[in-house]
């Protein structure tokens, strides 16, 4: 059988959350009444005209540095001519022959293995406005459109075809988000259509260099969905080509219910957008200074976060890549190290308990009711020794769910560690005294019995008894 | 030369519905008026830059603020079909 | 002399003196649309009421002792492309025969703000593409001079108004002559403005990079004072020049000594109606006779002028008039099975014959293997066709030549052939391909039709435009000829 190489490029959408449309003066506000947020221009009314929004501009330009793209120093808007119902104008207002960036990247890690992937351009757009169908698209007797998202800004980042599996463009995706959100340009919700993303998949005989046919899947409206999507088309495209069929370049919807691909095929095959300078737009000659301005107040990026952590921590590079994944997160556990500064144990409990409980609860780490400072309590009142490592999980547990500071839920709850020996020393006796087996085991050499005799210990003093102080003590007694 | 076929493919594009009548019509016109246009080929233009814009304006820009929304009735008040809030179109496919 | 001849200026002189109200005029030029406009087809909307309303306004002030701005209180009448709030606003298409736009035009609000009376929205060739206003979807606007005849266009009932005393002064706009043409047809002075000098936000577009909004009136003076109304940067459309208006007043000065005049050869070739190179060699004669500097000169891309006007025109019209679909306004074709029918039934109902024929067109040299053939060619003729004026500049203060080839000619006589059609705007096109401004006035009569002379000036120098014009106009009396309708 032959081996198959995957060739998957990425279109992603991302829109911008600047206040306003990117051509005229509506809210970008999500939501709404259906039609409230239109004006003349996003409706595409005879006679009204765009403006470009400043910081569209600007914020694609953010972006775009993030992804080390090169920032064209002329640009202008074009359009792109098809009819559709959702859109106002029929026409897109887009960007053609001269994107304002070109030739950006980004590095992905997969197996430990970090890979470059391209970025070929990335542009400026508008969005459409929203159809609402009744039932499916194929049932629907007809539909209903609203322009509310008309005209909010987008900007449309094109990959290269680097990407070589479904992981691969898993992580490209996950990477692309996490630096866009640094950037602030987007929330870069898959929910609510701000960040959606297209594939490009062909499949080829591995060693060839010639690309094969390709499809474009759309639909996907999850980080799972385009995994799933991608593993399915290019499943389907190696048993057509097994069963010495072709593929046909065309798009494919993902259909999730179903779990399948769905060929798109309709009475319109002849795309033909008849792009054109928009002679409605006058150019853009971006200004150097202006660039190197937004360079300078972009935030420090994932990259470079990571490795400051393995420098400046000494982190393991997983503990850095998961810390620094998104900012919020990445500031967070600085703000702990800051008040706690002991990086590797901080790490454990951010990636541990708290990640665990954050995402049992659905709850955003900037919402986190543990706050850095009180993580930093915590932390040192097991430093202190007046509460036991084990406690601690507890305690932490009842300050995510109550927001309350680790010292009082330690007093509330009266689980202040037992370093007292006569105290211990009393139990330990009689643990000794209860269980001759275990105690006849050890001294026979079997050291395992040390840890019954142990846990029995602390179960007699409901876990609040200092462990190192019981371990001594029980060795001393047998 | 410009076919029936070519005039039918452009209506499509253009979402024109033109009978047999136009595209007779349309197919003979269309084909006077580009052998007129031929005369342009005749002109070397290898080192000339196309004129887009007209004057040499850039950067006309806007600030980001949010301004007045057509009130719901004004946007909907030269609607042809409408449900509620909405646009009211036929089916998709 | 009745009072619907008098001039915006003259006018003025008697609202001040309070020898009229401004509600009195008003009613007075309705009642001059009342009994000529069934014969001439001028208006496809009156505004009365709205109209009168303003016009007790102006009344209040004048009482008041305020000052009032020189159009206050003057009838002017828009053509049909120009939005006006809360009035139907049509473009001469069946398209948008119901379409009331909820906003207004920034030409619009900048007269309204002068205190100017809008008395109705005129006819035109459907979406501007025409020149004798017989695409129009409603009825074709007749020349007041031989209601045998056409007004010219695509303005042709803004031209007509003007002409026949049913609107002091008008606005309408000119994309390849569509302003100059028609007011060289009805004998009125008309003038296509620099590109950006005048914003385009609410004039529903036909070709982005060629139409402009412009003055139409019976003198120059007049003329002045309606660019100056109307001219100024907006920020609501891009390609609005940043510049200050300048007092166009200032330029009506009775003096031409000194100023160098070029005649294009090309423009005095072979086509010309000899009476109309006749009125126009004597205008040569007159402006040397007063001091100007006249001798012919040459525009060599003049032969490709058309085709590219036509191929750029076209292509833009193409995706400018997309958004008729009737989704969010206008005709619907309502007997549609799915999306797609809807769309192609819609437009192939609420479209004329030009108007599909120049969309078919601009598709085709905007459509795959065809760009670079056609619409990327004629950007660079472009290019070309800017330079030869540039060149002339260099040289020249103004260009001089017949605003068209003949004077109006009769109805039905070009309207099945576009190519003869296109050819009245031989002339014209050129200054919308390189986006400067020209005039249109008065310049000798063939029998009763008016001859147009056309004069063309630099970027943003309407002033010389102007100037020349007042002075051509002060040494010669064309425009008190008046037609009887």
């Amino acid at each position: 059988m032959i081996q198959y190489e995957t060739v998957i490029g990425l279109e992603v959408h991302v829109e911008l959350k600047t206040r306003s449309k990117i051509f005229c003066h509506s809210t970008t506000a999500f939501g709404g009444e259906p039609n409230a947020h239109v004006c003349p221009g996003c409706l595409g009314l005879p006679g009204a005209l765009p403006v470009i929004n400043k910081s569209v501009v600007e914020y694609a330009i953010r972006a775009a540095l993030a992804l080390n793209f090169q920032i064209a120093s002329f640009t202008k808007f074009d359009r792109k001519n098809y009819f559709y119902p959702d859109m106002a104008k029929n026409y897109q207002i887009s960007q053609y022959d001269l994107p304002i960036a070109e030739h950006g990247y980004l590095n992905i890690e997969l197996n430990g293995k970090t890979k470059k992937i391209g970025i070929t351009r990335l542009h400026i757009e508008e969005d459409t406005g929203k159809q609402v169908h009744q039932g499916s698209i194929t049932t629907t007797p007809f539909s209903l459109v609203d322009y509310n998202r008309s005209g909010v800004p987008l900007i449309e980042i094109v990959s290269e075809p680097d990407l070589r599996s479904p992981e691969e463009a898993y992580e490209y995706l996950n990477k692309l988000k996490a630096i866009i959100l640094y950037t602030g340009v987007s929330d870069c919700k898959m929910e609510e259509g701000s960040l959606r993303c297209d594939a490009n998949v062909s499949v080829r005989p591995a060693g060839s260099t010639k690309l094969g046919t390709k499809t474009e899947i759309k639909n996907m409206n999850s980080f799972k969905a385009l995994q799933k999507a991608l593993t399915y088309e290019i499943e389907r495209q190696i048993e057509v080509l097994e069963e010495g069929g072709r593929i046909f370049q065309e798009t494919r919807t993902w259909d999730e219910e179903k779990g399948i691909t769905i060929s798109m095929r309709s009475k319109e095959q002849a795309h033909d957008y008849r792009y054109m300078p928009d002679p409605d737009l006058v150019p853009l000659v971006i200004d150097r200074e202006w660039v190197e301005e937004i360079r300078r107040s972009l935030p420090e990026l994932p990259d470079d976060r990571k490795e400051r952590y393995v420098r400046e921590y000494g982190l393991p590079a997983y503990d850095a890549m998961v810390l620094t994944n998104t900012r919020e997160l990445a500031d967070y556990f600085e703000a702990c190290v800051a008040a706690y500064p002991n990086p590797k144990t901080v790490s454990n409990w951010v990636m541990g308990d708290l990640s665990r409980l954050l995402n049992a609860s659905g709850v955003d780490i900037t919402n986190c009711s543990i706050k850095p400072r009180q993580l930093s309590e915590l932390l040192q009142l097991i430093d202190k020794g007046t509460i036991s490592g084990k406690i601690a999980k507890t305690v932490f547990e009842e300050m995510f769910a109550s927001g309350k500071a680790a010292e009082t839920i330690v007093k509330e709850k009266g689980l202040v560690q037992i370093s007292d020996e006569g105290a211990i020393t009393a139990i330990v006796e009689e643990v000794i005294a209860n269980n001759q087996k275990s105690v006849d085991d050890y001294r026979a050499g079997k050291d395992k019995a040390l840890g019954f005799l142990v846990g029995q210990v602390m179960k007699a003093s409901k876990g609040k008894a200092n462990p190192a102080l019981v371990n001594k003590l029980l060795k001393e007694r047998l | 030369m410009i076919t029936e076929k070519d005039v039918d493919h452009v209506a499509l594009l253009a979402r024109l519905e033109i009978t047999s009548k136009e595209r007779e019509m349309y197919t003979n016109q269309l084909n006077d008026i580009l052998e007129y246009f031929q005369s342009l080929q005749r002109l070397d233009t290898e080192n000339v830059q196309p004129t887009a814009y007209v004057l040499p304006l850039k950067n006309v820009y806007r600030e980001d603020q949010v301004g007045d929304h057509l009130p719901l009735e004004e946007a909907l008040a030269n609607c042809p079909d409408r449900e509620e809030n909405y646009f009211k179109v036929p089916k998709i496919v | 002399m009745q009072l619907y001849q008098l001039t915006a200026h003259e006018m003025h002189d008697l609202l001040i003196n309070k020898e009229l109200s401004a509600e009195e005029l008003n009613n007075k030029i309705f009642d001059r649309i009342e009994a000529v406009d069934d014969k001439i087809g001028a208006y496809i909307t009156i505004t009365k009421k709205s109209a009168l309303e303003r016009a007790r306004v102006v009344d209040r002030q004048i009482q008041a002792g305020e000052k009032i701005a020189p159009l206050a209180g003057i009838p002017v009448a828009l053509k049909d492309n120009i939005c006006t709030k809360g009035v139907r606003t049509t473009a001469g298409s069946k398209i948008l025969s119901n379409f009331i736009p909820p906003y207004s035009a920034t030409v619009v609000e900048k007269l309204e703000a002068a205190g100017a009376t809008v008395i109705g929205k005129t006819n035109m060739d459907e979406f501007a593409m025409g020149s004798s206003t017989e695409n129009s979807a409603f009825f074709a606007t007749k020349n007041p001079w031989d209601t045998q005849r056409v007004s010219g266009g695509s303005s042709g009932g803004a031209a007509a108004a003007v002409c026949a005393g049913a609107a002091v002064c008008a606005l309408g706009s000119d994309s390849g002559g569509s302003i100059r043409q028609p007011a060289s047809f009805c004998g009125v002075v008309g003038l296509k403005p620099t590109y950006g000098a005048v914003s385009r936000y609410g004039l529903i577009s036909s070709a982005s990079s060629l139409d402009q909004i412009g003055p139409f009136a019976r003198d120059v003076t007049d003329c002045a004072l309606l660019l100056g109304a109307i001219s100024g940067h907006d920020p609501n459309d891009s390609t609005s020049a940043s510049y200050k208006t300048p007092d166009f007043t200032a330029s009506l000065i009775n003096n031409v000594r000194g100023l160098k005049i070029g005649v294009p050869e090309e423009y005095m070739a072979e086509g010309l109606e000899p009476e109309v190179r006749a009125a126009v060699e004597k205008a040569m004669s007159l402006f040397e006779s007063l001091g100007a500097d006249v001798e012919y000169t040459t525009l060599p891309h003049t032969e490709y002028v058309l085709a590219t006007h036509h191929i750029i025109g076209s292509a833009e019209a193409s995706s400018n008039l997309a958004r008729y679909d009737g989704v969010r306004y206008g005709f619907r074709a309502f007997e549609a099975g799915d999306v797609i029918d809807m769309f192609m039934k819609t437009r192939g109902q609420g479209f004329g014959p030009e108007v599909k024929r120049r969309i078919m067109l601009g598709t085709y040299a905007l459509s795959a293997g065809y760009y670079d053939v056609y619409y990327l060619k004629a950007m660079k003729v472009r290019t070309l066709i800017k330079q030869d004026f540039e060149r002339a500049f260099e040289k020249y203060d103004l260009l001089l030549s017949p605003t068209s080839p003949t004077p109006a000619f009769r109805f039905g006589k070009k309207i099945d052939d576009p190519l003869q059609m296109y050819l009245s705007d031989i002339f014209t096109s050129s200054s919308n391909l390189a986006g400067i401004p020209s005039i249109s006035l008065s310049c000798g009569f063939v029998g009763r039709l008016p001859v147009g002379l056309q004069l063309i000036g630099k970027y943003f120098d309407e002033g010389t435009i102007l100037r020349a014009a007042y002075t051509f106009e002060q040494n010669t009396d064309y425009h008190k000829e008046f037609p009887e309708v």
